[in-house]
């Protein structure tokens, strides 16, 4: 790792682009948005905070099943909150609540103190299958909940080359989505979703399926837009030094019912690196709590006995 | 070029098999018209322009009955996608529905509209909605669910979220059904104006008959058959060639 900051590396490598002189322009206009909010925000008031969140559904054989139970979480401004649990714990769910997708059976979404129903641009999931449109270019597909939003076709075009820019995928802004590789398409969705200008990033285990070179490179990457752009993360994974690497906080999930087990507050200095040896001590204390819930979920798909801890 | 060659190779033969076995007499020329005969007779149809006015009207039926079948089909198939009751039992009788030959439903537009281009425009529907209305609604539940989270993600909803995202999703889903929904249009057209006076390539193939001219006949259904050819292979290959590079799939 470079003993620089990752932001300042960054910047440096925007500043050699040649139509650096318009995005500056642009930043200085309206530029409030790209502002750190870490320590903005009203006082002591969560950007999101979820109160009794529960949610139960019919089976098939018309019991109900318990999915998530009476989930209280506060995530400050500009906080990265990482939430892990093994597969099936509900923290997909959780997200696409939070998205407003779908609808808790008890309990509240709160955006700033205010109750949130259904979906809302200042809350943006970046899908497991990121959903990017195939039948838009990458630009269109940047551009696409500005359109929604109604804005200028000026402003639009702006902020596309902006975000573009700051994934670093300026010159594909003409492609398909089919013509990128997983890396390159994680970056279209992160700048999609960036370019609405949420102020709650969702993020469903964005990187599972890209190979580990790959997935580094996003990390530092996330890392630095995260700093430059101030918002505030809620990063899904089940990869608990991913979460570590991360995030400032990272929250573990019980399996079935989904209750938040554990929270645990990541001090390490940043840029972080996934081989450092205190990221791997943090998440090996993780990782002892996570396996508990590993095997209650291994004894309920292959029974008690074939499990060997 | 190859392909080309081949291809003049086939026609070739065929038409030299044609010239032989009319060059037999074995049928009377008025039964079996010579090749020489057809040509004749699709030359006097352009030249009298009867032809291009004949092809004028029809287009036009269709283009108007295609239309209004597509609007109505989408918004029919969307209604059924997305409605569990109407699924249920709409979705069964749309089905049985089709297995209606749309000519079917001329003795009832003539009666409604009477002998009118209403009626004709009523039939071409009828031959074609039904196959729109399924593909849509197959098309939506194909479509991955992804695309409509996606887009109320992204902040549309209602129409913004049919026109930008569910329409756009669905249309390789769909355009199988859309192209087929033209043919059965294209049937119930020439079907339609061949039973019932009124202008048109159905009525000149008629007339043909009228008038022992089967030379003229055999030049209209070779008419029809180059449009239906041209508007396939043009038209729809067009529009799904550009859809399978924007989407990344691979031709078939």
């Amino acid at each position: 790792m470079t003993p620089n900051p990752a932001v300042q590396s960054s910047l440096a490598r925007d500043d050699r682009r040649p139509v650096h002189s318009g995005s500056s322009r642009w930043k200085a206009d309206a530029g409030l948005a790209i502002l750190p909010l870490r320590h903005g925000g009203a006082h002591g008031v969560p950007k999101v905070s979820l109160k009794g969140i529960s949610l139960s559904y019919k089976t098939n054989h018309g019991s109900r099943l318990l999915a998530l139970d009476n989930i209280n979480l506060k995530v400050k401004a500009g906080e990265f909150l990482c939430i892990v649990g093994p597969s099936g714990c509900g923290k997909s769910t959780l997200l696409h609540l939070i998205a407003g997708l779908q609808q808790a059976s008890l309990g509240n979404v709160l955006i700033d103190d205010k109750i949130v129903q259904g979906t809302g641009t200042d809350r943006i999931l970046i899908f497991q299958e990121l959903g990017l449109f195939p039948w838009l270019t990458v630009g269109q597909n940047v551009e696409f909940g500005m359109k929604m939003k109604g804005l200028s076709k000026t402003e639009r075009d702006e902020r596309t080359q902006h975000y573009l820019r700051l994934v670093h995928l300026s010159q594909f802004k003409d492609s398909h989505t089919h013509q990128l590789s997983g890396g390159m398409r994680q970056r279209v969705a992160l700048a999609r979703a960036l370019a609405t200008e949420p102020d709650v990033l969702l993020m469903d285990e964005p990187f599972a399926a890209l190979d580990a070179q790959t997935r580094d490179l996003l990390h530092d990457e996330l890392e630095r837009i995260w700093a430059e752009t101030g918002r505030t993360i809620i990063f899904v994974t089940h990869n608990v030094r991913e979460a570590v690497r991360l995030g400032d906080r990272v929250a573990l999930m019980t399996f079935r019912p989904g209750r938040v087990k554990r929270e645990y507050l990541i001090d390490l200095p940043r840029p972080r690196v996934l081989e450092d040896i205190t990221v791997a001590k943090s998440a090996r204390e993780i990782l002892d709590d996570l396996r508990e819930e590993i095997n209650k979920s291994l004894e309920e798909e292959y029974g008690p006995k074939e499990v060997s801890a | 070029m190859k392909r080309f060659a081949r291809h003049a190779i086939f026609y070739g033969v065929l038409i030299a098999i044609w010239m032989v076995l009319a060059k037999l007499k074995i049928w009377p020329p008025y039964v079996f018209p010579t090749p020489k005969g057809v040509a004749e007779s699709l030359w006097a149809g352009f030249a009298d322009h009867s032809f291009w006015i004949a092809i004028a009207v029809s287009m036009k039926r269709m283009l108007l009955g295609y239309s209004l079948s597509v609007v109505l089909g989408m918004v029919l198939g969307l209604a059924v996608a997305s409605n569990k009751f109407l699924e249920e039992t709409m979705g069964g009788l749309l089905v049985s529905l089709q297995s209606l030959p749309s000519i079917c439903w001329l003795p009832l537009a003539v009666l409604w509209f009477g002998l009118s281009e209403k009626a004709i425009l009523f039939v071409v529907v009828m031959g074609s909605l039904l196959s729109v209305t399924i593909a849509m609604e197959t098309g939506r539940q194909q479509m991955p669910k992804i695309y409509g989270m996606a887009g109320r993600n992204l902040g549309a909803c209602g129409f913004k979220l049919f026109w930008y995202v569910l329409l756009p999703a669905s249309l390789p889903f769909i355009l199988s059904g859309l192209k087929q929904g033209w043919a059965f249009a294209w049937r119930s057209l020439i079907s339609g104006e061949m039973i019932f006076v009124s202008l048109g390539l159905g009525q000149l193939l008629m007339m043909g008959r009228d008038l022992n001219d089967m030379s003229q006949v055999i030049a209209v259904m070779m008419l029809i058959i180059a449009i239906g050819y041209i508007v396939d292979g043009l038209v729809f290959k067009t529009i799904e060639r550009r859809l399978q590079h924007k989407w990344g799939l691979a031709p078939a």
